[in-house]
């Protein structure tokens, strides 16, 4: 007896992408059938390794005969559909949603692409006045569903509250998340299979937290930092990299990527590690891994410590 | 899955005896019980345990009801009963209005101050109570608090309250109409009282799906049965599942929970799906601000909803409905839930209904403050013991939806329909009304008119008319608007005083008839206002998953609440330039219903004026 692992040929598919007619395997995603294009289509909540939440909708096209836009990251690709992908509604409703992210959340840690994109839609956050004053304490997080006080207006509110500084491995600075559910998902069911993290609360209250927001070391969290791998916009991040950025001291510039393997179980985990001023200062694990998809263990995201302890290892600890 | 239990400290004896009368005695210290010699030798739990986790909103209303909060170590042991993480937990119960995730008091009263409520006494009654008792959610004493709540169900009153006492035993009572008496009444441990004489304000000889409300006793099976009830059901069996639905799809029915889906085409779909099993879920959760309709045909004629929804579990070759009731009626949750024991006692549930070999149960199940639930997909969510957040369609619940099975979902007032369609059959039923908009409407008239009541009408009957047999605007003042379909719906100005309320009537002036809502406006209203509460509704009720609603509702918020205080970012025309934008992007890019919806009232208010005249108020230029 064999085993085979090729999966069957599958059926070709043929669509029309903005006036190109195209073929795609069944099963594919529109987004794949952008991306085989060769078409920027934006996204956030969307990950190659973790199944689509579609919660973010800045990758909206539009298909002919549907009633409303549609998320392309999780809607398969029919036969026969006829799909824009830069129509005027297309563009107005990827301008809003960049507007109404970037206009409540502090995305200047998010990668180059959002900038490209907020340039491209012409996204204009400040249409919407002056930011609000950050929340004081954890009042985000003691926020009761249904209840909020009434705005004059005049500013607008956001996300921003202080950072959560509970550990030595990895800081959550809330008020650059944008709710993309990828943390939760890494946490979860996706990769890690901890559950320490879920979304709480409702509406624009809704928020990533622990049970009644306890710190992590009251939390089930075991500091796998997969969550840290795949948040988007610097919300999570490694202590030391915030440390460094505190100071004034990060430079990506002087960085170097070293790419190695775990050494210390026999999964062999690949190892990216990021080394400033001959220190490692985060370690990161390549998404197209075919076995750990991007996912690590604290040992190998955090266990790093013994290549500096020569040095004193006082930074890292 | 590794859960990190104990950490909270183990839950008082209280706490624990509120779980295990939802879920039995823990077998062993594997599920939170004494651990015994056996457990070092066999595992339980995993996913035995799992399986039950749908029972997890149960057992957060039962800890909510007897100690007024769900307490860290309370959460910890409903979380090792039924092997669920404690974070995921607390986001379920951190997402019910009606559950809290901190110390509280053991009275909290919730006080209407939704749209009807304000062009009745409810807004008044609020800013008596925040002079006298101070504002709410903060004040009331230890003891006591009083919040401000969206829509109870009660909008005829012009004022409602909802008490909700935990202890031993907890009361959930509703107070209409409220009063300051009445509310601190409440407040203090006092007696409350509520009018349940049924609202119904039509000419009885054309009641069809009320036939009975007001007839019957709703506590007697016998009563019900004298009254012709469940002669249908028996039709329904000896139709045969596809001849009910042939029937259904006859008589053209649409939906009335407020997408107009033909309700024989979703039931041919479930039917049809070879995927085992089906489940047949009856919507009750209505929370659409002015909507009473479903409450009264569930307070005055529950063994009717039932009859209905076990026609529909035939039909469609369900094993199991469900009833999703808003937690905001519990004097319906008692008729439904008594309705449902004496129908199991006397076999009408159970196996082998009425001899056949058919065989279906119904669960009630009570919501917890939340107007999302109400969308079928969050719906099943709310079920499952997960957060109540839409999920993304397809796939269509006939596909996957409750447990990922087939299921069928209907409101209450698109079920007691289908009675009517078994009586008179298809044929005849399709000869009501208009041919697109065939049989009657349940109409929840409200606002400032002389004679607010339900009203149940055949269809082709204008805006007009129903307004005339309401007695007219109140006072005989102008009118000035009409809020038709509720929050999700739209205003009509005068000139669709003739337009019938058909589906295809109002579709024609981009309007919709959602569930029901004929909310008046005389020419007194402060329509900026209704508008900003239309705005907070979606702005508190959004559940927060995707960025259109959940930031859209909050900037479509502030920017009335701008136009309303005089100080327009720039020009009000500039204002109303950008409040458009925002409803396209909710309407085009939102998950759900609810973003798609959110900017409605909004736009056709602004269309009608009622925000004011974009040429004036032209502030810092
Ligand atoms: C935000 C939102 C809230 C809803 N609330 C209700 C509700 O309370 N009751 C109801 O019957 N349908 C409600 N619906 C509609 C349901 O999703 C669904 O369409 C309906 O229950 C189907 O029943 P019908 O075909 O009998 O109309 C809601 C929809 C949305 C988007
Ligand atoms: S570090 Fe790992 S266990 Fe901790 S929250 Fe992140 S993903 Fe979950
Ligand atoms: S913390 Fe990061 S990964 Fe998690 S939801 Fe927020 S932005 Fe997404
Ligand atoms: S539209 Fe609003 S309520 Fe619906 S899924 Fe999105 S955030 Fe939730
Ligand atoms: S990337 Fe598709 S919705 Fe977020
Ligand atoms: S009960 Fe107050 S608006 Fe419905």
């Amino acid at each position: 007896m064999s085993l085979s692992f090729v999966a069957p040929p599958r059926r070709l598919l043929t669509i029309t992408i903005d006036g190109r007619t195209v073929k795609v395997p069944e099963g594919a995603t529109l987004l794949e059938a952008c991306r085989q294009q060769g078409l920027d289509t934006p996204t956030l909540c969307y990950l190659e390794n973790l199944a689509p939440v579609n919660v973010c909708r800045v990758c909206v096209v539009e298909v002919e005969g549907a009633r409303v836009l549609v998320p392309s990251c999780s809607r398969k690709a029919e036969e026969g559909m006829v799909v824009h992908t830069d129509s005027e509604r297309v563009r107005a409703s990827r301008r809003s949603v960049l507007e109404l992210l970037a206009s409540s959340v502090d995305l200047s840690l998010a990668g180059p692409e959002v900038k490209r994109w907020m340039n491209r839609y012409r996204a204009e956050p400040e249409r919407f006045g002056p930011a609000a004053p950050a929340a004081e304490d954890d009042r985000r997080d003691r926020a009761r569903p249904g209840e909020h006080h009434a705005p004059e207006g005049q500013v607008a509110a956001t996300v921003a509250q202080p950072v959560k500084l509970d550990n030595e491995t990895y800081i959550r600075d809330y008020s650059r998340c944008i709710l993309c559910y990828k943390c939760v998902e890494a946490c979860g069911s996706e990769a890690q299979n901890t559950f320490a993290i879920a979304v709480a609360g409702r509406g624009f209250e809704a928020r990533i937290s622990t049970e009644f927001a306890v710190g992590l070391p009251d939390s089930a969290c075991v500091y796998c930092g997969n969550c840290i791998g795949v948040c988007p916009t610097g919300a999570l991040m490694f202590k030391s990299e915030y440390d460094l950025r505190q100071k004034g001291r990060w430079d990506e510039a002087r960085q170097t990527v070293t790419t190695t393997i775990c050494p210390y179980c026999g999964v062999g985990c690949n190892l990216e590690l990021h080394v400033q001023d001959n220190e490692i200062v985060k370690v990161t694990s390549p998404l197209d891994h075919d076995i750990t998809r991007g996912h690590l263990c604290v040992k190998g995201r955090f266990g790093y410590q013994f290549v500096q302890s020569r040095n004193g290892g006082d930074e890292g600890r | 899955m590794d859960l990190r239990l104990g950490v909270a400290g183990p839950a008082s004896d209280v706490e624990k005896a509120a779980v295990d009368r939802v879920l039995g005695m823990p077998s062993g210290g594997w599920d939170g019980g004494r651990r015994t010699p056996e457990d070092g030798h066999l595992s339980r739990g995993g996913r035995a345990a799992r399986s039950r986790r749908h029972l997890l909103l149960p057992v957060l209303q039962a800890v909510q009801d007897r100690t007024g909060w769900i307490s860290p170590a309370a959460l910890d042991y409903v979380c090792t009963r039924l092997t669920v993480p404690p974070a995921e937990a607390y986001g379920v119960a951190a997402f019910y209005a009606l559950l809290s995730t901190e110390p509280a008091p053991a009275t909290v009263v919730h006080v209407c101050d939704d749209l009807a409520c304000r062009l009745g006494d409810g807004e008044k009654l609020c800013a008596e109570l925040e002079r006298r008792l101070g504002p709410p959610g903060e004040s009331g004493g230890r003891e006591a608090r009083w919040v401000r709540s969206p829509c109870l169900g009660r909008c005829e009153q012009g004022s409602a309250a909802l008490l909700q006492r935990s202890g031993e035993p907890a009361a959930r009572v509703s107070i209409a109409p409220a009063t300051v008496a009445g509310v601190e009444a409440a407040l203090h441990g006092g007696a409350v009282r509520v009018d349940t004489t049924p609202p119904v304000r039509s000419d009885p000889a054309g009641h069809r799906l009320l036939r009975r409300v007001g007839v019957v006793d709703p506590d007697s099976l016998d009563s019900y049965r004298a009254h012709g009830g469940y002669q249908l059901l028996r039709r329904a069996l000896e139709l045969g599942p596809g001849g009910v639905i042939g029937q259904v799809k006859t008589s053209r029915l649409l939906g009335r929970g407020g997408a107009a889906f033909p309700t024989g085409a979703k039931w041919e779909a479930v039917a049809a799906n070879p995927v085992r099993p089906h489940y047949f879920v009856c919507n009750a959760d209505e929370s659409e601000p002015g909507t009473f309709k479903d409450r009264v045909l569930l307070e005055a004629d529950p063994f009717g909803v039932l009859e209905a929804l076990t026609v529909a579990g035939y039909a469609t070759g369900s094993e199991r409905g469900y009833l999703y009731l808003r937690g905001e009626y519990p004097e319906a949750a008692g008729r439904v839930r008594q309705a449902i024991s004496q129908a199991r006692q006397r076999g009408l549930l159970g196996e082998g209904i009425m001899g056949t070999d058919f065989n279906f149960e119904i669960e009630l199940r009570v919501g917890a403050g939340a107007y999302i639930a109400g969308e079928e997909t969050a719906l099943f969510n709310s079920i499952e013991g997960s957060r109540p957040e839409p999920r993304n369609k397809p796939p269509f619940p006939t596909q996957a939806g409750l447990f990922g099975k087939p299921t069928g979902v209907n409101n209450v007032e698109t079920l007691a329909n289908v009675l009517e369609i078994l009586r008179i059959g298809g044929d005849a039923f399709a000869q009501l009304g208009t041919p697109d908009s065939t049989g009657t409407r349940l109409f929840c008239v409200s606002g400032r008119v002389e004679r607010p009541g339900l009203y149940e009408l055949e269809f082709g009957v204008t805006l007009r008319g129903l307004l005339d047999l309401a007695g007219g605007v109140r006072g005989g003042r102008p009118l000035a608007a009409v809020l038709l379909g509720g929050a999700a719906g739209s205003f009509v100005g005068p000139p669709a005083l003739d337009i019938p309320l058909t589906f295809e009537g109002v579709r024609s002036i981009g309007a919709s008839l959602g569930s029901g809502v004929v909310l008046v406006l005389d020419d007194t209203v402060d329509g900026r206002d209704l508008v900003r509460r239309i705005a907070r509704f979606f702005r508190d009720e959004s559940c927060g998953q995707c960025v259109p609603c959940r930031v859209g509702t909050v900037r479509q918020e502030e920017l009335l609440a701008r136009l309303a205080s005089g100080n327009p970012n720039g020009s009000v025309a500039a204002e109303l330039d950008l409040l458009g934008q925002l409803g396209q992007v909710m309407r085009d890019a939102s998950i759900c219903g609810l973003g798609q919806t959110a900017a409605t009232a909004i736009q056709s208010a602004a269309a009608l004026g009622l925000l004011g005249d974009p040429e004036a108020g032209r502030v810092r230029p």
